[in-house]
């Protein structure tokens, strides 16, 4: 099993608060700009759903 | 299990609710809330909502499908409680039972008395608010704001955006002062007027002027605006008074202990969000409400797993909460952010750049690190984070 992640790039503002919920999946590179891995492991999801709460623009999905 | 009204249907409502079922609690969960909206995100409503219209779906909250089968009941508040009957009353007359009570009831925003006409001016809390503001704002139109706050101040760059001519009249002598300081306020106020902002500091409304609506407004100072529209952003008070009369602490707010449960033997009640003092063991014991769009969510988690544990007739976990507050902002292209509690600091000291650019600011008391403010400079704020966390020992 695997989470999917998807952040809304028209929506994410690069606030990076998923950064600090789940900083293997979502990262603020050198430039202030959001990163993310796009599939984790299902061992992840908790952080994962917390990240996408904590998100100002509510801009991240997880399935 | 029994019945848990949620009296509020804001983010803390909804973060409590979901934090009550990843708890254990199986029972029945009622969320009243005074607006007809499902739970939906605010901050979008000074900026976004403004330059594309209110779409109130797009701004609801995801909603975890542990919560699909709680009743909803919008579009009239809670009026009245009785913690020894355990009822909650609500402004259409249903009473409602409840075994457990969690408080999520917010702020509105602090109205003052001013005289002159009153059509004209408007708030900016919902999103009926955002809409009626929307439906004002064009180019040309003279915007006043009152407030120099983080509303106001997110309200400006918007109005400006859209080619309103916008000043700000407040009593404070920077912008954002509190959480900010004196020089990076000041930094703030020189963006907003290179926008070509207008600011009236030290100053307050003595009267609106206008035949039916307002048209102009009289300041402290002598001076005269002209106004179209007039968005009041001085502040805000709690929703609390439908708590009346069952001897609680509401001197601000509704005090709560650190697992966020309210001080009374009448029955199971927590408190979440805007409207809980609470103490923060990571800036000492004195409890505080704090209005940051991530403690409804911080203080809803903890207030769920409290409540459910008291259903379940356990001891919830009344260890020290030590959830980092933080705020941010879009004014213009400038984002600002911070981690902790500025707005407590005795002495503040510019780190790294300068006010007027890019900037890290750092908040100290005698505890030592208690905040940070960047501007421009998101992607380096961990580090400062990581250092305010470590005061949890």
């Amino acid at each position: 099993m695997t989470v999917k992640v998807f952040v809304d790039m028209d929506k994410c503002q690069h606030y990076g608060q998923c950064c600090f919920e789940a900083a293997d999946v979502f990262e603020l590179d050198a430039e202030g700009k959001l990163q993310y891995v796009a599939e984790a492991d299902d061992s992840r999801r908790d952080d994962i759903e917390s990240a996408a709460d904590v998100c100002p623009m509510q801009a991240i999905t997880v399935e | 299990m029994g019945t848990v009204v949620i009296v509020g249907a804001g983010l803390g409502g909804l973060r409590a609710a979901e934090a009550l079922r990843t708890n254990g609690f199986t029972g029945t969960i009622t969320i009243v809330g005074d607006e007809e909206h499902l739970p939906y995100n605010r901050p979008p409503l000074s900026k976004e909502a403004l330059y594309g219209g209110v779409d109130v779906a797009g701004l609801e909250f995801r909603r975890k499908a542990s919560i699909d089968d709680v009743e909803w009941r919008l579009g009239h508040g809670a009026v009245a409680s009785d913690l020894a009957a355990r009822t909650v009353t609500l402004a259409d007359g249903t009473v409602l039972p409840f075994d457990g009570l969690v408080v999520a009831s917010g702020i509105r925003p602090r109205r003052l008395q001013i005289p002159g006409p009153q059509d004209g001016r408007q708030v900016l809390r919902t999103a009926a608010d955002a809409r009626a503001v929307r439906d004002q704002l064009g180019p040309g139109t003279h915007v006043l704001i009152m407030g120099a706050g983080f509303i106001g101040c997110e309200t400006a760059a918007t109005a400006r955006s859209l080619g309103a001519e916008v000043a700000i009249v407040a009593i404070d002598e920077q912008p954002m002062i509190r959480p900010l300081g004196a020089e990076l306020g000041a930094g703030m106020r020189r963006r907003h007027e290179e926008n070509g902002v207008r600011f009236h500091l030290g100053s307050t409304i003595d009267a609106f002027a206008g035949d039916g609506r307002v048209q102009a407004a009289q300041l402290s100072d002598g001076t005269e605006l002209p106004a179209d529209l007039v968005i009041e952003a001085v502040g805000s008070v709690t929703n609390a008074e439908w708590l009346d009369g069952n001897g609680l602490d509401l001197s601000d707010g509704l005090l709560t202990d650190s697992a966020m449960q309210v001080g009374t033997d009448l029955a199971p009640v927590v408190a979440v969000g805007d409207i809980a003092r609470h103490p923060n063991a990571l800036f000492g014991s004195v409890p505080r409400r704090i209005e940051h769009w991530n403690m409804p969510t911080e203080t809803g988690r903890r207030a769920g797993a409290t409540l459910a544990a008291l259903l379940a007739g356990d001891q919830p976990d009344r260890g020290p909460f030590t959830a980092m507050p933080s705020f941010w902002s879009d004014q213009y292209h400038h984002k600002l952010q911070s981690f902790g509690m500025p707005g407590v600091a005795d002495r503040i000291e510019l780190v790294e750049g300068s006010v007027d650019g890019p900037c890290i600011v750092e908040y100290h008391d005698a505890s030592g690190l208690v905040g940070v403010v960047g501007v421009d400079r998101t992607q380096d704020l961990a580090p400062y984070r990581k250092q305010l966390a470590a005061r949890a020992g």
